[in-house]
C-alpha cells in the first residue's frame, strides 16, 4: 500500500508519543497501587498488596462501591428501557417532530452537568428526594439516555425496516413486532448502550456531589473526598480497580462488537 | 391472501403506537431535565429579589471578572493545544491501514472511558511537588528545587487537555475521512511535495471539522467541573467550579444559577453559530 506515503515518518511517530500521553498517566496508578510505602509514591523496596487488602477490608470503601453497584444498575435498566423505546417510535415515526425529540434527547451532553445539578438539586429538595438512591438513580437516568439514543438510532439506522412491515402485515401487533423482530435485531446495540449507561452512573460525580451527602455515598464521591483530603496509596488501589471495570466492560463491547459483524 | 384485520390500537393511527414508545423518554426529559433546567433561570432572577440584580453583578463584581477571565483563558488554551494534538492523530489514523486504526482507536477510546476522577488523580500522582516527575528531576540532578507543576493554571491545561483529546480525535477523524483521497492522490500526481498537498488540499478540506472540533472542545471545557477542582487545588478557580462553592459553601443561589444560565446560554449562542459551519447531529455520533 502506498498509504503510509502521505505520512512521514516523523509525524507518525508524533501521533503514536500523544497516544502514549493519552494512556501512560494512566498507567502510573498501577506501581503507585502497588507502593510498600504509606504515602503517594512509587515502590522503593518491594512491591506490596496491602492498599488493595485496606480497600477491602474497609467498610466505608466496600459500602460506597456496593452503593455505587446499585444506582448504577437501577440508572441502566431505566434509562436503557426508555432511552430505546424512545429511539425505535422516532426511528418509526420518521417525521421532522420526531427528528426534533430525538435532538432534544441529547441536550443533556451539552448542557454542563454543573448547570443541571442545580436544578435537580431544587427539585429534589422540594420532592424530597435529595440523599436517596431515587434521586440519583433518576438523575443518572435522566443524564444517560442521549448515550442509548446515539448507539440505539445508529444500528437502526442499520436495520432494515421491511423486516418490521412484513411482520406487521403477517399480523403481529405491536409488541411481537417489538419484542420478536426489531429488539432481537438490534440487541448488541442495546447491549451497548447498557454498557456506556453504566460507565456513566458507575463514574458519575458532579450531580453525587449534590445530590448525595450521608445516606448515599457513591465510589466518586468518596474518591473526591480522598483527593481533597488524605492522598494515600488506597486511592491508586481504587483507581486501579475502576480501570479494570471499565477496560473489562470495554473488552467486552469490542467482543459483542466483532461479533456483530462476524 | 387477505390482509388480517387490524389491531383495535390502531384507531390512533400508525405513528400514534410510536409516540407511546416515545412518551416515557420524552416526559423523564421534561419533567426531570428541562424543568429543573428552566428553574435555574427562573431563580437566576428571582432570588434573592426579584429582577436583574445577579446579571449586574456580571458587570460589577471583580471577583466574578476574575473567573470569567481564567475561564476563558483556560478553555482557550485547552482547546488550542488540543486541536494541534488532536488534529496529528487523526491525520495520521485518516491515513493508516485498518490495523493500525484499531489500535490507535483503541488508545482513543481507552482514557475517554476511564473515570475522569481516575485522570486527574494520576495527574496528581505525577505532578505534585513530590510527584513521580519531580522526584524523578531532582534525583537525576536536573533541578534543584520542585517545579511548580499543579495547583495552578499549568496544571489545570495539562489535566484538560488529557481529558478533552479524545473529543477533539473524533470530530477531526470522521471530517478526515470524507476527504476524497482521489484529490490527494491528484496534488502528488501533479508534482505538488508531501508539505505541498497538505497544505494546499487536505488543510483546507479539514477546515470545518477542525471547527466543529474546536468548539466542541471549547464547550465542554467552559463548564467542566472536576479535572479543574482537582488539579487547580482551589488557587486558580474556573467558573464551574465557583458555581459549586456559590451553591454549596457560601450558599448563594442568586449568584450561582446566573452565572449558570450566562454559561448555558453562552454555550447555545456557540452551536448556533457552529451549526452553521458543521451538521450539529453528525458531530455527535447521532443519524
Amino acid at each position: 500500500m502506498d498509504e503510509t506515503s502521505n505520512v512521514s515518518r516523523p509525524v507518525r511517530g508524533l501521533a503514536w508519543a500523544i497516544i502514549c500521553f493519552l494512556l501512560l498517566p494512566i498507567a502510573i496508578v498501577f506501581p503507585v497501587a502497588l507502593t510498600d510505602k504509606r504515602y503517594l509514591s512509587l515502590p522503593e523496596e518491594h512491591l506490596s498488596l496491602q492498599h488493595f487488602a485496606n480497600l477491602f477490608s474497609s467498610a466505608e470503601w466496600l459500602s460506597s462501591i456496593g452503593q455505587s453497584f446499585v444506582i448504577a444498575c437501577a440508572a441502566t435498566a431505566l434509562t436503557v428501557t426508555v432511552g430505546t423505546f424512545c429511539a425505535i417510535g422516532c426511528w418509526r415515526i420518521g417525521s421532522k417532530l420526531a427528528d426534533f425529540v430525538r435532538v432534544l434527547m441529547l441536550v443533556p451532553i451539552i448542557v454542563p452537568t454543573i448547570v443541571y445539578a442545580l436544578g435537580i438539586y431544587r427539585l429534589w429538595v422540594d420532592l424530597r428526594l435529595l440523599d436517596s438512591y431515587a434521586g440519583l438513580i433518576i438523575a443518572h437516568a435522566v443524564t444517560g439516555i442521549p448515550y442509548v439514543v446515539i448507539i440505539v438510532s445508529t444500528a437502526l439506522a442499520h436495520f432494515d425496516a421491511r423486516l418490521e412491515q412484513a411482520a406487521r402485515n403477517l399480523g403481529a401487533n405491536l409488541w411481537q413486532r417489538l419484542w420478536l423482530v426489531i429488539l432481537p435485531g438490534i440487541l448488541p446495540a442495546v447491549v451497548s448502550s447498557a454498557i456506556f449507561a453504566f460507565i456513566h452512573s458507575w463514574d458519575e460525580l458532579v450531580l453525587a456531589l449534590f445530590l448525595a451527602s450521608r445516606t448515599v455515598f457513591t465510589l466518586p464521591r468518596r474518591i473526591w473526598d480522598g483527593i481533597n483530603e488524605h492522598l494515600d496509596p488506597t486511592m491508586a488501589a481504587v483507581a486501579v480497580l475502576l480501570i479494570f471495570v471499565t477496560a473489562g466492560l470495554l473488552v467486552f463491547d469490542l467482543w459483542l462488537r466483532s461479533r456483530r459483524a462476524a | 391472501m387477505p390482509a388480517m384485520p387490524r389491531p383495535a390500537r390502531s384507531i390512533w393511527g400508525e405513528t400514534g403506537i410510536y409516540w407511546m414508545l416515545v412518551m416515557p423518554a420524552l416526559f423523564m426529559l421534561l419533567g426531570f431535565y428541562i424543568f429543573p433546567l428552566v428553574r435555574v433561570l427562573w431563580i437566576s432572577v428571582m432570588e434573592p429579589t426579584p429582577g436583574l440584580g445577579n446579571y449586574a453583578l456580571l458587570f460589577t463584581s471583580a471577583s466574578i471578572h476574575q473567573v470569567v477571565l481564567t475561564t476563558l483563558r483556560i478553555c482557550l488554551l485547552t482547546t488550542g493545544i488540543t486541536l494541534l494534538l488532536g488534529y496529528a492523530v487523526a491525520y495520521v489514523m485518516a491515513q493508516a491501514g485498518p490495523r493500525t486504526q484499531r489500535w490507535m482507536m483503541l488508545g482513543i477510546l481507552l482514557p475517554l472511558w476511564i473515570s475522569v476522577l481516575v485522570r486527574a488523580f494520576a495527574w496528581v500522582a505525577l505532578l505534585r511537588r513530590q510527584g513521580v516527575i519531580n522526584n524523578a528531576l531532582v534525583g537525576m540532578g536536573v533541578i534543584e528545587d520542585p517545579l511548580p507543576l499543579i495547583w495552578n493554571e499549568l496544571g489545570i491545561v495539562i489535566g484538560m487537555v488529557h481529558y478533552m483529546l479524545p473529543f477533539a480525535v473524533l470530530p477531526l477523524l470522521t471530517g478526515m475521512r470524507g476527504i476524497d483521497r482521489r484529490c490527494l492522490a491528484a496534488a502528488r500526481g501533479l508534482g505538488a511535495s508531501r508539505t505541498q498537498s497538505f497544505l494546499g488540499v487536505f488543510l483546507p478540506l479539514s477546515l470545518p471539522g477542525v471547527v466543529g472540533a474546536g468548539i466542541l472542545v471549547f464547550i465542554f471545557s467552559l463548564g467542566f467541573l472536576v479535572t479543574p477542582a482537582i488539579l487547580g487545588g482551589g488557587r486558580t478557580l474556573m467558573i464551574a467550579e465557583y458555581i459549586s462553592v456559590q451553591i454549596l459553601d457560601v450558599v448563594q443561589w442568586g449568584v450561582g444559577t446566573m452565572l449558570a444560565t450566562t454559561l448555558i446560554v453562552f454555550i447555545f449562542a456557540l452551536l448556533a453559530l457552529l451549526s452553521r459551519v458543521v451538521d450539529l447531529r453528525r458531530l455527535f455520533g447521532a443519524v
